[in-house]
């Protein structure tokens, strides 16, 4: 099993995200992270799916959601081939604040977002091994709330989805 | 400015759409109330349910080649349509469902007959969209159409609220012909047919897997062309049958669990297997594992999701197989492959003996459901059609139906539905009152269904019923007698007076008993101008075979 990131460019149709969750539903697959959001170009949306399946389910996945009629194009990565980040938040409250909680928050390189008479609110972006790991050493401090975001990427490979477009027949 | 309704009703004539297969309902009654002004441009047919409906639809798609088009209410109507469906994607046929829906306020409120039908059928259809303003209707119809019937055809369902239906709009049909993220044909690369033209060159067996996909893409001449110059075995899959004339010299038989001894077991001697427009259902193939591995594996394909799906290929040859099946004639050598052959001959002669003959000439205790297929072929039209429900009957007349002809055989394959049959014939028989459409159905799955006898007697479609009873639901039966000790657990029927039920729906009906009464009936049934309902009672616990159980590679067809 290898960690994929799925890179899907569809057309902005209503059901189109349940019209490709379905076919991970379908088949018991576990979807690890899911961000749907606008593209470089007007109209056209991009969804991120992060995923952990085998060489040939990838294959299989990748083939299933290009058949979507709405779906433009579907491609696929390894974790060396894109460049992708995730954003962590972490709620602490005021009274674990301390000098040991500062060592910590400049060695992650991480930033007081927000500050309230209760809490603060801490923002770490990195990979999710990065955030991970800066969550459990926050465990200690009383953490009140974590919530981090699916996966954002961008691919190293060059590949165009206006290209696409153009060579429509 | 004319009603959102007379717009459904203007797209589908504009779309040349011959018959609506429907029924009725609250949400839907605008575009019924439009239908009653085009009784002369567009042939509405009232089914007994929703399902038979759509059904009918599959029938008449599958037999024309065209677009079956079906219109259902909201709510029960709209889910009533969902097994329809299921097999319709399966089978790759092309419809376009209308459903009505609540008014666009009303949607999520939980409405009288609301239902989330787009949510529903979304993995049961290639497409669907719900349109909530008139000016919409249009367009998603038109592209409904183009979705439906391009590429690798399916069912896509349109649900139009009722504030739609009702409000004014302009016509104007423009008819879809792209839509820019959907590619149904890919362009043949030439690299693979030459790569293939190699292998082919040079194989000692070949042997090749014909499915739908020939006669979906209308590559029926290109087949036997191909064939005919290069001299290679040819076996078909459930739903290829009649794509090549099971008379041609190179067609050795039928695929699969209940296919034939010889293409199943030599599967696994060829050297080059070249499938054509074929899927590798697992029903084909068995026990992947154990399925064609010596074999280089070339692949004609429509669709990319097919291409290594569950058989490895060595070269794919994507795109429309017309096209690609003649590239690739043309590539070829002459050859023959006669010892090759041979051998598919030789293991005929012992399906034959073991099976077939027995099957087919029965002599004493009940009768064999062979025997009536047997007679049927020898009074049958040469293009008559064969609907098949699903079942024991379904394999016996599909084993032994003489199909000389392209789109004579309507069966659902890929979801294994009863109850199919009865309503797919009267939609195959809609499409051409002149030709013989032959409904074999079982005891188990005409009760699916049997209401839409009622719309056979309304259309007064000539449709030849052949009820083959065994009083069990016979193909489960089997399973059991083979894989659960006999234990035959719900499986016998009481069954009703069938003669009784036919002809209070006004069809001539006849049961037959014995052996000797049974050529006479045949006759009598397939010379009848009008429906006829022709009750055959058969051998409780005969067995389809040869057969592959489940989880066996092809190598273990067994004979008994
Ligand atoms: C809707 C549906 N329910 C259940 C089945 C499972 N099933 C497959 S064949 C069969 C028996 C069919 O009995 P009958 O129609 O009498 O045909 P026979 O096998 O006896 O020829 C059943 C129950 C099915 N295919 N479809
Ligand atoms: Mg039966």
């Amino acid at each position: 099993m290898n960690r994929y990131t799925i890179l899907v460019y569809t057309e902005n149709f209503i059901g189109i995200l349940n019209r490709i969750t379905i076919i991970f539903t379908r088949r018991g697959i576990n979807i690890n992270a899911l961000t749907a959001s606008e593209s470089r170009l007007d109209g056209i949306h991009k969804i991120t799916i992060e995923v952990t399946v085998t060489p040939e389910q990838i294959e299989h996945l990748v083939k299933q959601i290009e058949k979507v009629v709405d779906v433009i194009k579907a491609y696929y990565f390894m974790d060396d081939e894109v460049v992708y980040q995730e954003i962590a938040l972490y709620k602490i409250p005021i009274a674990s604040l301390d000098p040991s909680l500062e060592k910590v928050i400049r060695q992650f390189n991480a930033h007081i977002i927000a500050a309230e008479k209760e809490f603060v609110v801490l923002e770490f972006t990195g990979h999710k091994e990065d955030t991970q790991a800066l969550l459990e050493i926050l465990k200690p401090f009383d953490l009140l709330e974590f919530s981090r975001s699916g996966r954002v990427a961008i691919a190293k490979p060059r590949f165009s989805v206006q290209e696409f477009l153009n060579n429509q027949t | 400015m004319v009603r959102g309704a007379d717009i459904v009703v203007k797209s589908l004539i504009a779309e040349n759409s011959e018959y609506i297969f429907g029924y009725p309902g609250g949400a839907i009654m605008p575009v019924y109330d439009a239908l009653y002004d085009y009784s002369d441009k567009i042939k509405h047919v009232l089914t007994r349910h929703e399902q038979g409906a759509i059904h009918a639809a599959q029938g008449y798609a599958r037999v024309s080649g065209k677009v079956g088009v079906v219109l259902a209410t909201s709510g029960p109507g709209a889910t009533n349509l969902i097994t329809g469906l299921a097999d319709a994607q399966i089978d790759s046929t092309p419809l376009v469902c209308i459903t009505g829906q609540v008014a666009a306020h009303l949607l999520g409120s939980d409405a009288f007959q609301e239902t989330d039908v787009v949510g529903l059928s979304m993995p049961g259809t290639k497409w669907n969209i719900q349109v909530r303003r008139v000016e919409d209707i249009a367009p998603a119809i038109a592209k409904a159409f183009h979705i439906a019937k391009t590429g690798r055809p399916g069912p896509v369902l349109v649900d139009i609220t009722k504030n739609a239906q009702i409000e004014f709009g302009e016509f104007n049909y423009v008819p879809c012909l792209n839509v820019r993220s959907y590619r149904p044909y890919q362009p043949i690369n030439q690299d693979a047919v030459t790569a293939a033209a190699a292998l082919i060159d040079t194989a000692e067996r070949p042997y090749v897997l014909y499915g739908q996909g020939v006669v979906l893409a209308h590559a029926e001449n290109e087949l036997k062309a191909f064939l005919d110059k290069t001299g290679i075995p040819a076996a078909c899959t459930l739903l290829g049958s009649g794509a090549l004339p099971e008379s041609h010299p190179n067609y050795v038989g039928k695929l699969g669990m209940h296919g034939n001894y010889a293409p199943n077991l030599l599967t696994n001697k060829c050297d080059v297997l070249i499938a054509v427009g074929m899927r590798f259902d697992d029903r084909v193939t068995g026990d992947l594992q154990r399925y064609a591995k010596q074999a280089k594996v070339i692949h004609l394909e429509l669709d990319p999701s097919e291409i290594d799906k569950n058989v490895k290929c060595t070269v794919p040859i994507l795109g429309d197989c017309k096209k690609s099946l003649s590239l690739l004639t043309e590539a070829v050598s002459q050859k023959s492959h006669e010892t090759w052959l041979e051998r598919f001959r030789e293991l005929e002669g012992q399906e034959k003996e073991a099976v077939v003959s027995n099957d087919l000439h029965g002599t004493h205790g009940g009768l064999h459901m062979g025997e009536v297929i047997h007679l049927v072929n020898k009074f049958k039209e040469e293009d008559a059609i064969l609907v098949t429900d699903v079942g024991q009957h379904q394999m016996i007349a599909w084993r032994y139906f003489d199909f000389k002809t392209t789109r004579t055989q309507v069966t659902s394959g890929g979801l294994g539905t009863m109850g199919f049959a009865l309503p797919a014939a009267l939609g195959a028989q809609l499409n051409d009152y002149k030709k013989q459409v032959i409904c074999v159905v079982g005891d188990g799955g005409i009760q699916m269904t049997i209401q839409e006898l009622g719309t056979i007697m309304q259309t007064k479609a000539p449709v030849k019923v052949v009820l083959l009873n065994n009083n069990y639901l016979g193909m489960v039966r089997q399973w059991q007698q083979l894989f659960f000790d006999k234990r035959y657990s719900f499986t016998e029927l009481d069954n009703p007076d069938f003669i009784k039920i036919a002809e209070a729906y006004s069809f001539k009906a006849r049961k037959v008993t014995e052996r000797e009464d049974l050529e006479a009936a045949v006759a009598e049934m397939l010379v009848q101008e009008g429906p006829y309902f022709l009750e055959v009672v058969v051998e409780k616990e005969d067995n389809v075979f040869p057969m592959i159980a489940t989880g066996c590679s092809v190598e273990e067809v067994r004979l008994s």
